[in-house]
Protein backbone atom coordinates (compact mmCIF):
# COMPACT_ATOMS: atom_id res chain seq x y z
CA UNK A 1 0.00 0.00 0.00
CA UNK A 2 2.66 2.45 0.90
CA UNK A 3 4.21 1.87 -2.59
CA UNK A 4 1.20 1.15 -4.80
CA UNK A 5 -0.65 4.46 -3.34
CA UNK A 6 1.56 6.86 -4.78
CA UNK A 7 1.96 4.68 -8.10
CA UNK A 8 -1.65 5.10 -8.58
CA UNK A 9 -1.33 8.65 -7.92
CA UNK A 10 1.01 9.41 -10.21
CA UNK A 11 -0.43 7.18 -12.93
CA UNK A 12 -3.80 8.62 -12.82
CA UNK A 13 -3.46 12.67 -12.55
CA UNK A 14 -0.54 11.91 -14.41
CA UNK A 15 -2.73 11.28 -17.45
CA UNK A 16 -5.48 13.36 -16.61
CA UNK A 17 -2.97 16.32 -17.10
CA UNK A 18 -2.05 15.28 -20.25
CA UNK A 19 -5.53 14.86 -21.45
CA UNK A 20 -6.35 18.15 -19.48
CA UNK A 21 -3.90 20.16 -21.46
CA UNK A 22 -5.63 19.70 -24.97
CA UNK A 23 -9.13 19.43 -23.37
CA UNK A 24 -9.61 23.36 -22.81
CA UNK A 25 -13.16 22.41 -21.71
CA UNK A 26 -14.97 24.15 -18.48
CA UNK A 27 -14.79 21.78 -15.95
CA UNK A 28 -11.17 20.20 -16.86
CA UNK A 29 -10.34 23.61 -16.73
CA UNK A 30 -12.30 23.19 -12.79
CA UNK A 31 -10.23 20.32 -11.81
CA UNK A 32 -6.66 21.93 -13.21
CA UNK A 33 -7.27 25.30 -10.75
CA UNK A 34 -8.13 22.96 -7.87
CA UNK A 35 -5.02 20.46 -8.61
CA UNK A 36 -3.33 24.16 -9.15
CA UNK A 37 -4.09 24.71 -5.43
CA UNK A 38 -3.01 21.93 -3.89
CA UNK A 39 0.28 22.29 -5.46
CA UNK A 40 0.72 25.51 -3.85
CA UNK A 41 -0.07 24.43 -0.40
CA UNK A 42 1.70 21.56 -1.07
CA UNK A 43 4.31 23.67 -1.76
CA UNK A 44 4.34 26.17 1.12
CA UNK A 45 4.39 22.87 3.36
CA UNK A 46 7.92 22.27 1.90
CA UNK A 47 8.53 26.12 2.23
CA UNK A 48 7.94 25.72 6.40
CA UNK A 49 10.23 22.43 6.09
CA UNK A 50 13.53 24.47 4.28
CA UNK A 51 12.59 27.47 6.85
CA UNK A 52 12.35 24.89 9.94
CA UNK A 53 15.46 23.20 8.27
CA UNK A 54 17.97 25.95 7.99
CA UNK A 55 17.17 26.99 11.32
CA UNK A 56 17.99 23.91 12.51
CA UNK A 57 20.97 23.37 10.79
CA UNK A 58 22.30 27.32 11.35
CA UNK A 59 21.48 27.20 15.02
CA UNK A 60 23.81 23.64 15.47
CA UNK A 61 26.35 25.66 13.92
CA UNK A 62 25.85 28.67 16.28
CA UNK A 63 24.98 26.48 19.39
CA UNK A 64 28.30 24.21 18.57
CA UNK A 65 30.55 27.19 17.79
CA UNK A 66 31.35 24.28 14.60
CA UNK A 67 33.51 25.99 11.41
CA UNK A 68 32.68 29.14 10.19
CA UNK A 69 29.98 29.52 12.53
CA UNK A 70 29.71 33.07 11.73
CA UNK A 71 28.92 32.51 8.79
CA UNK A 72 25.21 30.96 9.70
CA UNK A 73 24.64 33.66 12.98
CA UNK A 74 24.41 36.17 9.74
CA UNK A 75 22.13 33.97 7.63
CA UNK A 76 19.72 33.86 11.35
CA UNK A 77 19.75 37.40 11.74
CA UNK A 78 19.40 38.11 7.37
CA UNK A 79 16.81 35.64 7.73
CA UNK A 80 14.40 36.77 10.84
CA UNK A 81 14.85 40.05 10.15
CA UNK A 82 13.33 39.98 6.32
CA UNK A 83 10.74 38.22 7.92
CA UNK A 84 10.45 41.21 10.74
CA UNK A 85 10.16 43.81 8.18
CA UNK A 86 7.79 41.57 5.76
CA UNK A 87 5.24 41.59 7.90
CA UNK A 88 3.11 45.27 8.58
CA UNK A 89 2.13 45.54 11.74
CA UNK A 90 0.69 48.90 12.01
CA UNK A 91 -2.06 47.79 9.07
CA UNK A 92 -2.93 43.92 9.49
CA UNK A 93 -0.65 41.35 9.75
CA UNK A 94 -1.21 39.81 6.58
CA UNK A 95 -1.22 42.52 4.59
CA UNK A 96 1.45 42.83 1.24
CA UNK A 97 2.16 46.19 1.99
CA UNK A 98 5.06 44.88 4.33
CA UNK A 99 6.97 44.90 1.37
CA UNK A 100 6.69 48.35 1.24
CA UNK A 101 8.43 48.35 4.48
CA UNK A 102 11.17 51.15 4.14
CA UNK A 103 13.50 48.53 5.91
CA UNK A 104 12.57 45.82 3.83
CA UNK A 105 12.98 48.04 0.68
CA UNK A 106 16.51 49.14 1.51
CA UNK A 107 17.65 45.98 2.69
CA UNK A 108 16.73 44.50 -0.67
CA UNK A 109 17.92 47.49 -2.57
CA UNK A 110 21.59 48.48 -0.63
CA UNK A 111 22.62 44.38 0.66
CA UNK A 112 20.88 42.11 -1.21
CA UNK A 113 21.56 43.58 -4.51
CA UNK A 114 25.09 44.76 -3.90
CA UNK A 115 26.13 41.48 -2.77
CA UNK A 116 24.12 39.28 -5.40
CA UNK A 117 25.20 41.55 -8.70
CA UNK A 118 28.99 41.14 -6.88
CA UNK A 119 29.13 37.65 -6.43
CA UNK A 120 28.31 37.82 -10.83
CA UNK A 121 30.58 40.14 -11.37
CA UNK A 122 33.44 38.26 -9.86
CA UNK A 123 32.81 35.57 -12.59
CA UNK A 124 33.70 38.02 -15.04
CA UNK A 125 37.78 37.97 -13.86
CA UNK A 126 37.22 34.08 -13.29
CA UNK A 127 36.27 33.45 -16.94
CA UNK A 128 38.88 35.66 -18.10
CA UNK A 129 41.44 33.26 -16.59
CA UNK A 130 39.98 30.55 -17.55
CA UNK A 131 39.78 31.66 -21.49
CA UNK A 132 43.32 32.65 -20.78
CA UNK A 133 44.24 28.80 -19.61
CA UNK A 134 41.75 26.82 -22.07
CA UNK A 135 41.53 28.70 -25.44
CA UNK A 136 44.45 26.92 -26.91
CA UNK A 137 45.31 25.85 -30.00
CA UNK A 138 46.03 22.16 -29.50
CA UNK A 139 43.90 20.37 -31.46
CA UNK A 140 42.02 21.12 -35.00
CA UNK A 141 38.65 21.57 -32.76
CA UNK A 142 39.99 23.22 -30.07
CA UNK A 143 41.43 25.64 -33.17
CA UNK A 144 38.24 25.95 -34.31
CA UNK A 145 36.34 26.72 -30.47
CA UNK A 146 39.40 29.32 -30.37
CA UNK A 147 38.52 31.65 -33.24
CA UNK A 148 34.65 30.84 -33.09
CA UNK A 149 34.83 32.52 -29.40
CA UNK A 150 37.33 35.42 -31.07
CA UNK A 151 34.90 35.88 -33.90
CA UNK A 152 31.80 36.19 -31.41
CA UNK A 153 33.72 38.81 -29.01
CA UNK A 154 35.07 40.71 -31.84
CA UNK A 155 31.65 41.10 -33.56
CA UNK A 156 30.95 44.52 -32.42
CA UNK A 157 33.94 45.66 -32.42
CA UNK A 158 33.93 48.93 -33.71
CA UNK A 159 37.92 49.88 -34.07
CA UNK A 160 38.02 46.99 -36.59
CA UNK A 161 36.90 49.23 -39.48
CA UNK A 162 35.49 47.36 -42.63
CA UNK A 163 36.79 43.95 -41.20
CA UNK A 164 34.20 44.62 -38.64
CA UNK A 165 31.54 44.06 -40.42
CA UNK A 166 32.76 40.69 -41.98
CA UNK A 167 32.82 39.55 -38.48
CA UNK A 168 29.78 40.38 -37.46
CA UNK A 169 28.76 38.48 -40.76
CA UNK A 170 30.41 35.65 -40.04
CA UNK A 171 29.56 35.85 -36.14
CA UNK A 172 26.04 36.02 -37.27
CA UNK A 173 26.66 32.80 -39.56
CA UNK A 174 27.99 31.14 -37.14
CA UNK A 175 25.08 31.61 -34.44
CA UNK A 176 22.24 31.21 -37.31
CA UNK A 177 23.62 28.10 -39.14
CA UNK A 178 26.08 25.65 -37.15
CA UNK A 179 25.02 26.72 -33.31
CA UNK A 180 21.39 26.76 -34.63
CA UNK A 181 21.79 22.94 -36.18
CA UNK A 182 23.62 21.61 -32.96
CA UNK A 183 21.41 23.63 -30.68
CA UNK A 184 18.39 22.14 -32.22
CA UNK A 185 19.50 18.64 -32.26
CA UNK A 186 20.10 18.79 -28.51
CA UNK A 187 16.74 20.44 -28.30
CA UNK A 188 14.70 17.81 -29.94
CA UNK A 189 16.88 15.20 -28.47
CA UNK A 190 16.06 16.54 -24.91
CA UNK A 191 12.86 16.56 -25.63
CA UNK A 192 12.18 12.97 -26.16
CA UNK A 193 14.26 12.10 -23.59
CA UNK A 194 11.76 14.24 -21.27
CA UNK A 195 8.94 12.62 -22.57
CA UNK A 196 10.32 9.30 -22.48
CA UNK A 197 11.23 9.77 -18.67
CA UNK A 198 7.85 11.53 -17.96
CA UNK A 199 5.98 8.00 -19.17
CA UNK A 200 8.61 5.65 -17.43
CA UNK A 201 7.38 7.74 -14.11
CA UNK A 202 3.70 7.69 -15.18
CA UNK A 203 3.64 4.09 -15.87
CA UNK A 204 5.26 3.54 -13.21
CA UNK A 205 8.58 1.87 -14.13
CA UNK A 206 11.16 4.48 -12.88
CA UNK A 207 10.44 4.56 -9.09
CA UNK A 208 13.13 6.01 -7.87
CA UNK A 209 11.52 9.24 -6.62
CA UNK A 210 9.57 6.61 -4.14
CA UNK A 211 13.18 6.57 -2.25
CA UNK A 212 14.39 3.04 -0.86
CA UNK A 213 12.01 1.88 1.70
CA UNK B 1 61.75 29.15 -17.84
CA UNK B 2 62.01 31.19 -20.76
CA UNK B 3 59.63 34.10 -21.98
CA UNK B 4 57.29 31.46 -23.80
CA UNK B 5 57.06 29.59 -21.07
CA UNK B 6 56.31 32.43 -19.16
CA UNK B 7 53.95 33.62 -21.83
CA UNK B 8 51.98 30.31 -21.46
CA UNK B 9 51.94 30.36 -17.70
CA UNK B 10 51.09 33.81 -16.39
CA UNK B 11 50.08 33.60 -12.94
CA UNK B 12 45.84 34.22 -12.68
CA UNK B 13 46.54 37.47 -10.01
CA UNK B 14 47.75 39.26 -12.91
CA UNK B 15 45.24 38.68 -15.51
CA UNK B 16 42.93 39.72 -12.65
CA UNK B 17 44.59 42.88 -12.21
CA UNK B 18 44.85 43.66 -16.00
CA UNK B 19 41.25 43.67 -15.97
CA UNK B 20 40.38 45.50 -13.07
CA UNK B 21 42.48 48.05 -14.26
CA UNK B 22 40.97 48.14 -17.31
CA UNK B 23 37.44 48.04 -15.83
CA UNK B 24 38.06 50.39 -13.83
CA UNK B 25 39.68 53.12 -16.16
CA UNK B 26 36.95 52.56 -18.70
CA UNK B 27 34.67 53.24 -15.74
CA UNK B 28 36.15 56.79 -15.09
CA UNK B 29 36.71 57.78 -18.75
CA UNK B 30 33.52 58.53 -20.26
CA UNK B 31 33.14 57.82 -23.66
CA UNK B 32 30.56 56.29 -26.03
CA UNK B 33 31.78 53.15 -28.74
CA UNK B 34 29.48 52.96 -32.03
CA UNK B 35 27.07 50.61 -31.49
CA UNK B 36 25.18 48.29 -34.50
CA UNK B 37 21.56 46.71 -34.36
CA UNK B 38 20.48 43.21 -34.94
CA UNK B 39 17.65 41.77 -36.68
CA UNK B 40 16.69 40.09 -33.57
CA UNK B 41 16.35 43.26 -31.41
CA UNK B 42 15.44 45.52 -34.63
CA UNK B 43 12.27 43.20 -34.45
CA UNK B 44 11.18 43.77 -30.72
CA UNK B 45 11.39 47.32 -31.17
CA UNK B 46 9.56 47.97 -34.46
CA UNK B 47 6.99 45.76 -32.80
CA UNK B 48 6.81 47.43 -29.56
CA UNK B 49 6.74 50.94 -32.10
CA UNK B 50 3.81 49.74 -34.01
CA UNK B 51 1.83 48.79 -30.94
CA UNK B 52 -1.04 51.74 -30.26
CA UNK B 53 -2.12 53.50 -27.41
CA UNK B 54 -3.57 52.11 -24.43
CA UNK B 55 -2.50 48.42 -25.93
CA UNK B 56 -1.59 45.77 -23.30
CA UNK B 57 2.12 44.43 -23.10
CA UNK B 58 3.43 41.62 -20.53
CA UNK B 59 7.18 42.30 -19.22
CA UNK B 60 8.49 39.71 -17.09
CA UNK B 61 10.97 40.40 -14.81
CA UNK B 62 12.49 36.59 -14.04
CA UNK B 63 15.79 37.50 -12.96
CA UNK B 64 17.64 37.59 -9.44
CA UNK B 65 19.75 40.38 -8.59
CA UNK B 66 22.65 38.67 -9.76
CA UNK B 67 21.78 39.30 -13.50
CA UNK B 68 20.84 43.15 -12.86
CA UNK B 69 23.50 44.77 -14.94
CA UNK B 70 22.48 42.88 -18.26
CA UNK B 71 18.97 42.37 -17.64
CA UNK B 72 17.84 45.83 -15.47
CA UNK B 73 18.78 48.05 -18.62
CA UNK B 74 16.59 46.08 -20.52
CA UNK B 75 13.93 46.60 -18.48
CA UNK B 76 14.04 50.09 -18.53
CA UNK B 77 15.03 50.70 -21.85
CA UNK B 78 11.40 48.75 -22.65
CA UNK B 79 9.53 49.80 -20.41
CA UNK B 80 10.30 53.36 -20.71
CA UNK B 81 9.90 53.06 -24.53
CA UNK B 82 6.03 51.36 -24.04
CA UNK B 83 5.16 53.82 -21.49
CA UNK B 84 6.36 56.62 -23.84
CA UNK B 85 4.31 55.57 -26.13
CA UNK B 86 1.66 55.73 -23.40
CA UNK B 87 1.51 50.87 -23.76
CA UNK B 88 0.12 49.79 -20.33
CA UNK B 89 2.16 47.22 -18.93
CA UNK B 90 1.24 43.91 -17.06
CA UNK B 91 4.47 43.28 -14.89
CA UNK B 92 5.07 39.75 -13.63
CA UNK B 93 7.81 38.22 -12.01
CA UNK B 94 8.55 34.21 -11.68
CA UNK B 95 11.97 34.69 -9.95
CA UNK B 96 12.02 34.55 -6.12
CA UNK B 97 13.91 38.05 -6.01
CA UNK B 98 12.36 39.05 -8.26
CA UNK B 99 9.62 41.18 -6.65
CA UNK B 100 12.31 43.99 -5.74
CA UNK B 101 13.70 43.99 -9.00
CA UNK B 102 10.49 44.71 -10.79
CA UNK B 103 9.46 47.12 -7.71
CA UNK B 104 12.64 49.29 -8.14
CA UNK B 105 12.38 49.11 -11.94
CA UNK B 106 9.24 50.78 -11.21
CA UNK B 107 10.19 53.45 -9.25
CA UNK B 108 13.03 54.25 -11.03
CA UNK B 109 10.83 54.26 -14.79
CA UNK B 110 7.93 56.46 -13.23
CA UNK B 111 10.52 58.98 -12.01
CA UNK B 112 12.02 58.15 -15.75
CA UNK B 113 9.11 58.89 -17.89
CA UNK B 114 7.89 62.16 -15.38
CA UNK B 115 10.07 64.06 -17.93
CA UNK B 116 9.97 65.62 -20.81
CA UNK B 117 11.91 64.24 -23.26
CA UNK B 118 12.74 63.91 -26.62
CA UNK B 119 13.80 60.77 -28.37
CA UNK B 120 13.79 60.22 -32.06
CA UNK B 121 13.13 63.34 -32.69
CA UNK B 122 9.12 62.99 -31.15
CA UNK B 123 8.68 64.85 -28.44
CA UNK B 124 6.97 63.21 -25.22
CA UNK B 125 5.98 65.48 -22.34
CA UNK B 126 6.29 63.95 -18.73
CA UNK B 127 3.24 62.49 -17.14
CA UNK B 128 2.81 60.64 -13.81
CA UNK B 129 2.58 57.10 -13.92
CA UNK B 130 -0.59 55.36 -11.82
CA UNK B 131 -0.80 51.94 -10.36
CA UNK B 132 -3.48 50.24 -11.84
CA UNK B 133 -4.17 52.52 -14.35
CA UNK B 134 -0.89 52.90 -16.70
CA UNK B 135 0.74 49.48 -15.69
CA UNK B 136 -0.01 46.86 -12.48
CA UNK B 137 2.30 44.41 -10.95
CA UNK B 138 0.84 40.88 -10.32
CA UNK B 139 3.80 39.89 -8.27
CA UNK B 140 5.91 36.41 -7.74
CA UNK B 141 4.31 33.27 -7.86
CA UNK B 142 6.24 29.96 -7.72
CA UNK B 143 6.66 26.81 -10.31
CA UNK B 144 6.46 28.95 -13.31
CA UNK B 145 5.44 26.67 -15.63
CA UNK B 146 1.94 26.50 -13.43
CA UNK B 147 1.96 30.09 -13.39
CA UNK B 148 2.28 30.57 -17.18
CA UNK B 149 -0.36 28.06 -17.71
CA UNK B 150 -2.63 29.60 -15.36
CA UNK B 151 -2.42 32.86 -16.39
CA UNK B 152 -3.69 31.47 -20.11
CA UNK B 153 -7.17 30.90 -18.29
CA UNK B 154 -7.09 33.23 -16.34
CA UNK B 155 -4.47 36.28 -14.49
CA UNK B 156 -6.75 35.76 -11.53
CA UNK B 157 -6.26 32.17 -10.93
CA UNK B 158 -2.13 32.36 -10.04
CA UNK B 159 -3.01 36.35 -9.13
CA UNK B 160 -6.24 36.84 -7.12
CA UNK B 161 -4.41 40.02 -5.90
CA UNK B 162 -1.81 42.67 -7.24
CA UNK B 163 1.71 42.53 -5.41
CA UNK B 164 0.04 45.32 -3.11
CA UNK B 165 -2.70 42.98 -2.02
CA UNK B 166 -5.47 44.87 -4.61
CA UNK B 167 -8.33 42.27 -5.62
CA UNK B 168 -7.30 42.38 -9.71
CA UNK B 169 -11.61 42.85 -10.15
CA UNK B 170 -10.52 46.21 -8.49
CA UNK B 171 -8.29 47.39 -11.20
CA UNK B 172 -8.99 49.69 -13.45
CA UNK B 173 -6.72 48.59 -15.92
CA UNK B 174 -7.72 44.58 -15.53
CA UNK B 175 -10.90 45.81 -16.42
CA UNK B 176 -11.88 42.71 -19.19
CA UNK B 177 -8.14 41.17 -19.13
CA UNK B 178 -8.84 38.07 -18.78
CA UNK B 179 -5.66 36.24 -20.18
CA UNK B 180 -3.13 36.46 -22.79
CA UNK B 181 -6.08 37.35 -25.21
CA UNK B 182 -6.35 40.67 -24.34
CA UNK B 183 -2.68 41.14 -24.50
CA UNK B 184 -0.06 41.89 -27.70
CA UNK B 185 2.70 40.47 -26.74
CA UNK B 186 5.19 38.97 -23.65
CA UNK B 187 8.58 40.18 -23.30
CA UNK B 188 10.56 38.15 -20.75
CA UNK B 189 13.53 39.25 -19.31
CA UNK B 190 14.94 36.13 -17.76
CA UNK B 191 18.08 34.49 -16.52
CA UNK B 192 17.33 31.31 -16.52
CA UNK B 193 15.12 28.40 -17.72
CA UNK B 194 11.82 30.56 -17.09
CA UNK B 195 12.79 31.66 -20.28
CA UNK B 196 12.38 28.05 -21.90
CA UNK B 197 9.14 27.60 -19.91
CA UNK B 198 7.76 30.68 -21.57
CA UNK B 199 8.37 29.85 -24.98
CA UNK B 200 7.12 25.47 -23.96
CA UNK B 201 3.91 26.42 -21.86
CA UNK B 202 3.15 30.28 -22.88
CA UNK B 203 4.14 30.57 -26.72
CA UNK B 204 3.55 26.61 -27.62
CA UNK B 205 0.19 26.37 -26.04
CA UNK B 206 -1.35 30.16 -26.38
CA UNK B 207 0.34 31.16 -29.35
CA UNK B 208 0.95 34.92 -28.51
CA UNK B 209 3.80 36.98 -29.69
CA UNK B 210 6.80 36.28 -27.22
CA UNK B 211 9.88 38.37 -27.62
CA UNK B 212 13.08 37.15 -24.59
CA UNK B 213 15.78 39.42 -22.95
CA UNK B 214 18.52 36.98 -21.48
CA UNK B 215 21.46 36.80 -20.54
CA UNK B 216 24.71 37.02 -22.83
CA UNK B 217 25.78 33.72 -21.78
CA UNK B 218 22.30 32.57 -22.73
CA UNK B 219 22.50 33.64 -26.36
CA UNK B 220 23.43 31.36 -28.42
CA UNK B 221 20.94 28.95 -27.00
CA UNK B 222 17.90 30.78 -28.15
CA UNK B 223 18.68 30.96 -31.59
CA UNK B 224 16.54 27.43 -32.83
CA UNK B 225 13.41 29.31 -31.62
CA UNK B 226 13.85 32.49 -33.73
CA UNK B 227 14.54 30.28 -36.72
CA UNK B 228 11.18 28.31 -36.23
CA UNK B 229 9.52 31.65 -35.00
CA UNK B 230 8.48 30.46 -31.76
CA UNK B 231 9.96 33.94 -30.66
CA UNK B 232 9.88 37.21 -32.62
CA UNK B 233 12.90 38.38 -31.09
CA UNK B 234 15.89 37.97 -28.20
CA UNK B 235 18.01 40.57 -26.81
CA UNK B 236 20.91 38.84 -25.28
CA UNK B 237 23.21 40.32 -22.63
CA UNK B 238 24.56 44.05 -22.37
CA UNK B 239 24.79 44.43 -26.06
CA UNK B 240 20.84 43.51 -26.60
CA UNK B 241 20.16 46.17 -24.15
CA UNK B 242 22.49 48.54 -25.40
CA UNK B 243 21.13 48.21 -29.29
CA UNK B 244 17.59 48.24 -27.79
CA UNK B 245 18.27 51.84 -25.95
CA UNK B 246 20.01 52.53 -29.35
CA UNK B 247 16.97 52.20 -31.24
CA UNK B 248 14.79 53.58 -28.76
CA UNK B 249 17.53 56.73 -29.09
CA UNK B 250 17.70 56.87 -24.77
CA UNK B 251 21.49 56.06 -24.32
CA UNK B 252 21.38 54.29 -20.74
CA UNK B 253 23.45 51.94 -18.51
CA UNK B 254 23.89 49.30 -21.19
CA UNK B 255 25.05 51.26 -23.93
CA UNK B 256 27.18 53.17 -20.92
CA UNK B 257 28.50 49.95 -20.04
CA UNK B 258 29.33 48.84 -23.12
CA UNK B 259 32.38 50.31 -23.72
CA UNK B 260 33.62 48.55 -20.38
CA UNK B 261 33.02 45.51 -21.85
CA UNK B 262 34.81 46.52 -24.69
CA UNK B 263 37.75 46.73 -23.55
CA UNK B 264 37.40 44.16 -21.03
CA UNK B 265 36.97 41.56 -24.21
CA UNK B 266 39.99 43.45 -25.82
CA UNK B 267 42.24 42.65 -23.02
CA UNK B 268 40.27 38.81 -22.68
CA UNK B 269 41.06 38.54 -25.95
CA UNK B 270 44.97 40.01 -25.51
CA UNK B 271 45.68 37.34 -23.02
CA UNK B 272 43.94 34.37 -25.36
CA UNK B 273 46.94 35.49 -28.10
CA UNK B 274 49.52 35.55 -25.33
CA UNK B 275 49.09 32.04 -24.63
CA UNK B 276 48.96 31.08 -27.99
CA UNK B 277 51.94 32.18 -28.82
CA UNK B 278 53.86 30.90 -26.43
CA UNK B 279 52.03 27.10 -26.82
CA UNK B 280 52.70 27.36 -30.56
CA UNK B 281 56.55 28.64 -29.61
CA UNK B 282 57.17 25.92 -27.09
CA UNK B 283 56.07 23.45 -29.05
CA UNK B 284 58.08 24.64 -31.85
CA UNK B 285 60.79 24.32 -30.02
CA UNK B 286 59.96 20.88 -28.71
CA UNK B 287 59.79 19.85 -32.16
CA UNK B 288 62.88 21.29 -33.22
Amino acid sequence: MKRQLPLALVFIFGIFCIFQYFVPHESSEWIYEFLLAWIYIIGILTLALGIWSLIRVSWDKVQHRRPNWQYALVTLLGLFAMITFGFDYCRSFFSSEGLRNYMFVHFFDYILIPIQATMFSLLAFFIASASYRAFRARSLLASLLLLAALVIMLRFNPYLGFVGEYMEQLATWLLNVPNLAAKRAIIVGVGLGIVATSLKVILGIERNYLGRD
Amino acid sequence: MNIFDRMMSLDRRWVFLFLAVVCVITYVWPFHIPISTTKEVESIYSFMDNLQEGDIIFLGIDYDPNALAELHPMAYAVAEHAFRKKLRIIFVTLSQNGPGMADQAIRDITDSVSVDRTYNGVFYEGRKLVNGIDYVFLGYKPYPALVILGMGQNFRIPFPSDYYGTPLDSIPMMNGVLNYDQIKCVIDLAAGNVADMWIIYGQGRYNFPLALGITGVMGADYYPYLGSRQIFGVMAGLLGAAQYEKLADNPGPAWDGMRIQLYAHIVIILFIIMGNVGFLMTRRKKKG
